[in-house]
């Protein structure tokens, strides 16, 4: 069990930021932390981590104690055992795929685990290569077998995915949750995409304004609002235009734009650009598969 | 025509560039990561031989380091050295004076490199020297080698300090931009001459090299 109780105020930005959460992940769990930008996402992973120092709270990984403010007790970020996965992938450019593997090993004659890993990811064909030969789904993967090198205990993603295409993104969401299963990890992923939360996630934190908003399933937290829908999907909204008395949405889903009708209550905290949940009741689906 | 002034302002260059390059790293690397509330001082500091006239600083070194003051007698009497109108004083006042040419260029190639490589290697349980130099410096390599560059060329470019602090000692203090002046106070205008094609000439193709090898042309070349 990771249990986080943290509270720091960010003073970079004009208007300070206070956040103030409290996360609780059972071992085995994969669990995601979703919001706008600039809620404090980041920011509470790297204070999980230990790159970022909270002004007060307490945190323990299995009942290992990492960070208490009464105590005055902060342990070392490289004695958490954690696997930390940037969104830049932070791979170095200096070295080759193989020798960036090799610099996370803790003893270098131990490479058994190393070598797994490459196998498991299929990364063979990529250790010669330097990361900026790499695609940016490539270079997730290694940053991800990267991170698995020194068999964490937890395995913080921080929007790894945000930056890929969406092929590279399927498959990489394929990877983590193998990756997430076969390890026995827990995990925590910073996102903002519903879609790939709802794939990856047995639970959400919601967080806004650095205060956790909602928590609980994904399935429970993003369809709180609509009861008993016997369908669903998640797209992106790219345009709202006026239609008489009723609003028509035009909902982006993978690449696929759909129009639909929706009244001037429905869309009043909306705006372009937002991702969406749409969810249908009492309806006679039918299927065909699509012409190649 | 006598090469020595030549030979002597290219060991000063030297030795100069090399000790400056390990005084410059901690430091640069410092200044890079510090959030130390006296670094504004301290880059103050560091940079005035930018916009100070050299006879400035080299007045100060005069007077320190005078077997007259109680600094230069303590250095004289103490631990045997002479820095005023000597090569070892020559060498300390350019590392002052070259200071920011070296400090600048690293600490700025370390502020630009993603912080996340530092983070990464950090959470890998890396010490901090580990970090510096198997992440950090092999990734700003350019920023490295104008350092080193810049501050050669700097080196070979002084007049005021070197005046001051060195005299015009044929052999010992009597570096190239010296001779020049004072072959030219001789009416000597071919020596002149001589001295001040072979510092452009070397200064150019010292520039040039950093100017190619920062913008990627010897990389293509060498594919």
């Amino acid at each position: 069990m990771i249990k986080a109780q943290i509270e720091k105020t960010l003073k970079a930005s004009d208007n300070p930021l206070k956040i103030d959460v409290e996360l609780h992940i059972p071992k085995g769990v994969f669990a995601s932390l979703y919001g706008p930008s600039g809620a404090g996402k980041t920011s509470t992973l790297r204070m999980i981590a230990g790159l970022l120092q909270p002004d007060r709270g307490l945190i323990t990984c299995h009942k290992n104690l990492w960070f208490d403010s009464d105590k005055n007790t902060t342990k070392n970020p490289k004695y958490r055992n954690i696997g930390y996965v940037f969104q830049d992938s932070a791979l170095f450019p200096n070295m080759t795929v193989f020798e960036n593997l090799e610099y996370a090993l803790t003893n270098k004659k131990e490479t058994k685990h190393l070598h797994q890993l490459i196998e498991l990811m299929k990364l063979q064909p990529l250790c010669n290569r330097k990361p900026d030969t790499l695609s940016g789904g490539q270079k997730q993967r290694v940053a991800l077998a990267r991170a698995l090198v020194q068999k964490p205990v937890l395995l913080l993603l921080d929007e790894p995915l945000a930056a890929l295409d969406n092929e590279s993104r399927i498959e990489l969401q394929d990877c983590l949750l193998q990756i997430h299963k076969t390890f026995h990890l827990t995990t925590l992923l910073v996102s903002h995409d519903i879609e790939e939360i709802l794939k990856l996630s047995d639970q959400v934190f919601v967080m806004d304004h650095g205060k956790l908003t909602q928590q609980g399933s994904p399935k429970t937290v993003f369809s709180q609002n609509s009861l008993n829908e016997n369908f669903e999907i998640t797209g992106k909204i790219s345009k709202i235009e006026r239609q008489g008395i009723q609003f028509c949405i035009t909902v982006c889903i993978e690449n696929t734009p759909i129009k639909i009708m929706a009244k001037k209550s429905e869309i009043e905290h909306l705006k372009v650009g937002n991702k969406i949940l749409i969810g249908a009741k009492n309806f006679n689906p039918f299927f065909l598969k699509p012409k190649k | 025509m006598n090469w020595d002034p030549i030979i002597l302002t290219f060991q000063l260059a030297s030795v100069t560039t090399f000790l400056l390059f390990f005084i410059a790293l901690p430091l640069g690397y410092w200044l890079s990561q510090t959030k130390n509330k006296f670094k504004p001082l301290i880059e103050t500091l560091i940079s005035m031989p930018l916009v100070l006239p050299p006879t400035v600083l080299g007045f100060y070194f005069l007077i320190a380091f005078s077997p007259g003051n109680a600094f230069g007698l303590w250095l004289n009497e103490w631990i045997g050295i002479k820095l005023v109108f000597s090569f070892s004083g020559l060498v300390i006042a350019s590392i002052l004076y070259s200071l920011p040419f070296m400090v600048h260029p690293i600490q700025s190639g370390l502020t630009n490199l993603p912080p996340s490589l530092h983070d990464a290697s950090t959470l890998m349980g890396k010490s901090k020297t580990t970090t510096l130099f198997k992440v950090l410096l092999p990734n700003c390599k350019a920023s490295l080698l104008t350092g080193i560059i810049l501050s050669f060329a700097h080196t070979i470019g002084e007049f005021g300090v070197v005046l001051m602090i060195g005299g015009n000692i044929p052999g010992e203090t009597k570096v190239a931009s010296i001779a020049i002046y004072d072959e030219v106070e001789a009416l000597n205008y071919t020596t002149a001459n001589v001295y001040a094609l072979i510092l452009c000439g070397s200064t150019f193709l010292i520039l040039l090299f950093v100017y190619l090898q920062n913008g990627g042309s010897l990389k293509k070349h060498k594919r």
